[in-house]
């Protein structure tokens, strides 16, 4: 039995399980009821760091929506199970952080080559390897993007407050969905472990997308084609008949394996990254604040676009022309719109906690005669509003 | 040449015909697995539509997909029995076969294989163990024999090779039996055995790659190394009466464990029954 997450029994369900109203919740159980609104019914993973609060509200909760929680041997057996349970229909996802991320990246890799929709979560912490496990970081900015091999687009979404990650994930599930594309969520350790309010919609307030299924026996013939020129093929589940071939092995639009043609893997690959670009707009998302007068731009993402908030707010205060840019799709980077905004300022400050990852996105959108200054900070600590306005004041 | 072979070849309706012929190299024992699966599928009658069949990546691999003509998944090298994982908990009717080689379900997948079978999930495994890793030219696997020679020990091979049917057993399947290239009816009858059993089961067959175990090791010809499977093969009912040093270089043969124990995806749809109704619809007194 296939749950898409829209079924009235399911709308029922949730709003007498998790009626509208306020809670009080930490950033990753946000992430686990957002999940599950958005119609998640199969959870595997294995525990780590500030991520295991994911598992432990999915293994309490899905069962009471006759969703499926497995927690599997290691993190590469968890990636591997979800794209399993997709293919059968099932709106899945895992969380990890950084270490297990690692792990996973060959099978997310596998996921973007046979489309298969899935949500993986990377609640990002302190690293190198095994770093401060239990610190928040926004190290794995590229790794999300380019960790795993070969030429493949990705789509990443950040959310930036607790509230923001039920709703991120919600749109994580969406996208997935819409485009047949694995979606990372890249949280981090600061939210996931940080409780606040937030108010649990009615689940019809909530807007949830189903994968496109086929139409027919013909339309199933060419998983992996463009049959209706969305770029996007509707999905034959197995189970029904179709006889379906799925290999991560550069493939026709049958499905079948043909890795020594060029130009079956220049049209595969091609179309993967048309695909997401065509589907742009509906990706993109992003906030801006005071950006019509600026002459700084402040440009943040994650957990430091809220200090980074509190700073614009204070330097304005003070009369400081200064706007805010907050990418909530961090990949595909929003580049034309930081380009357009670069030209209006002489200064551009980006404050993460790393040592600077994307100010180096940034840069590439940003002539030379702006001053391009990261603030940055590791350790395990949030940035506060203090260190981001002593960047403003000093440009 | 290819055509004439499958219009004769009574199981040929199960095979994907746009992606024959097979690239298994002649006298390969990966065929004999192909062939003894389809006739296990044909006696018992399963319908191809009730059936996903998953691998991963190595020759053996390619015997499930994309030959068998079913919902094949072709997934990463080792991973395949975590992907059936997903797969079988999304079709808890369907039956889940994984089908690839030793390196692959043993070496760099063998704590997936390990902890399915602990799990008991109702998966059935045919491992195609040729001691060797065949599609990357030959060299040493977790199975191959104390003192062979692979393209990675030109030497000879120090490690000792690990007993799969054992390990499995021992892990908590519900039914483990090995056969080897050379006991085509008695592979079918396990494999049909697996299939019907509610759990995690194992087919080891013990299979014949000429060219890049047997070449290396004195067995140019498939028949030669055929004959080294007869000769060495002994019945697991035997077995238990010999001694170690006996039983050195020999395959143990039949059926190692056959019992009933809860089965995961079984235990799974309960629980989800019970919590779905202390806090489901219609359960007004629910919180
Ligand atoms: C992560 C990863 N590591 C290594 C490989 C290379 N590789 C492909 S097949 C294979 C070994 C296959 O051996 P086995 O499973 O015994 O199958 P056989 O070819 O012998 O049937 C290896 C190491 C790979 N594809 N992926
Ligand atoms: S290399 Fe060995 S295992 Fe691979 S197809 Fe050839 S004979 Fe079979």
């Amino acid at each position: 039995m296939i749950i898409r997450g829209d079924e009235p029994e399911q709308i029922a369900l949730l709003k007498k399980l998790y009626p509208k109203g306020n809670y009080f919740m930490q950033g990753d159980e946000a992430i686990a009821y957002g999940a599950i609104f958005a119609g998640c019914r199969f959870y595997a993973g294995y525990p780590i760091t500030p991520a295991s609060e994911i598992a432990e509200t999915m293994a309490r909760e899905l069962p009471k929506v006759r969703g499926y929680y497995i927690q599997m041997e290691d993190e590469i057996g968890s990636i591997a199970a979800i794209i399993g349970a997709s293919w059968t229909g099932l709106k899945s996802m895992t969380a990890t952080s950084g270490p297990g991320f690692s792990l996973m990246q060959e099978n997310l890799g596998y996921a973007i080559m046979t489309e298969t929709p899935i949500v993986v979560v990377d609640v990002q912490r302190s690293g190198p390897s095994t770093g401060q496990a239990t610190k928040g970081a926004q190290g794995d900015f590229f790794q999300a993007r380019w960790g795993t091999h070969g030429d493949h687009p990705i789509v990443a979404i950040s959310p930036i407050s607790v509230e923001d990650s039920f709703w991120e994930t919600i749109r994580a599930f969406n996208i997935s969905e819409k485009l047949r594309i694995p979606v990372v969520l890249l949280a981090d350790g600061v939210i996931g472990h940080t409780r606040e309010q937030i108010r649990i919609p009615d689940p019809e307030e909530v807007e949830i997308v189903y994968r496109k299924l086929p139409k027919n026996e013909k339309e199933a013939k060419y998983p992996f084609g463009d049959v209706d020129g969305s770029l996007v093929p509707p999905m034959p589940l197995f189970g029904h008949g179709y006889f379906t071939h799925v290999t991560g092995s550069t493939h026709k639009e049958t499905g079948l394996r043909d890795v020594y043609t060029p130009e079956v893997h220049i049209k595969l690959v091609n179309r993967l990254h048309k695909k997401i670009k065509k589907h742009e707009k509906e990706i993109e998302k992003w906030e801006e604040y005071f950006t019509d007068d600026m002459e700084i731009l402040v440009i943040s993402w994650g957990v430091s676009a809220r200090p980074s908030l509190g700073a614009v707010l204070k330097a304005r205060e003070e009369g400081i022309k200064v706007g805010l840019f907050i990418p909530k799709t961090v990949h595909p980077f929003p580049g034309k719109k930081v380009k357009e905004l670069a030209k209006k300022v002489r200064a551009i400050i980006v404050p993460e906690m790393n040592l600077g990852q994307l100010i180096l996105e940034v840069q590439r959108y940003v002539n030379d005669d702006v001053i391009l200054k990261g603030v940055n900070k590791i350790g395990g600590v949030p940035l506060t509003v203090e260190e981001i306005l002593r960047e403003i004041r000093g440009v | 040449m290819a055509k004439e072979i499958y219009t004769r070849y009574k199981m040929a309706k199960y095979l994907r015909k746009e992606a024959l012929p097979t690239a298994l190299c002649p006298g390969c024992g990966g065929g004999t697995v192909l062939n003894a699966f389809a006739n296990a599928i044909d006696q018992l009658k399963i319908d191809p539509r009730d059936l996903v069949v998953v691998s991963g990546i190595g020759c053996s691999a390619w015997i499930a997909s994309p030959y068998f003509l079913a919902d094949t998944l072709h997934t990463t090298h080792g991973r395949a029995i975590a992907f059936a994982t997903g797969v079988k908990v999304g079709l808890p009717d369907k039956k889940v076969v994984v089908i690839s080689g030793d390196g692959d379900l043993a070496g760099i997948g063998g704590n997936h294989l390990i902890h399915a079978a602990r799990r008991n999930i109702d998966i059935t495994v045919i491992l195609v163990n040729n001691f060797i890793y065949g599609m990357t030219g030959g060299q040493v696997a977790p199975t191959t024999p104390f003192g062979a020679k692979t393209t990675t020990t030109p030497y000879r091979n120090i490690e000792h090779p690990l007993n799969i049917a054992e390990v499995v057993a021992e892990a908590g399947a519900s039914y483990v039996a090995r056969w080897t290239t050379a006991h085509v009816y008695q592979l079918i009858e396990s494999i049909k055995k697996a299939l019907q059993v509610k759990g995690f089961s194992l087919v080891e067959v013990i299979s014949q790659c000429p060219v890049q175990f047997g070449r290396r090791n004195k067995m140019k010809e498939p028949s030669e190394m055929l004959r080294w499977f007869m000769k060495n093969s002994v019945p697991i009912s035997k077995a238990k009466n010999m001694s170690p040093e006996e039983l050195e270089d020999k395959f143990i043969i039949g059926e190692f464990v056959s019992r009933q124990r809860p089965e995961f995806t079984e235990e799974l749809n309960k629980l989800i029954d019970e919590v779905a109704e202390q806090f489901g619809l219609g359960d007004e007194d629910a919180d």
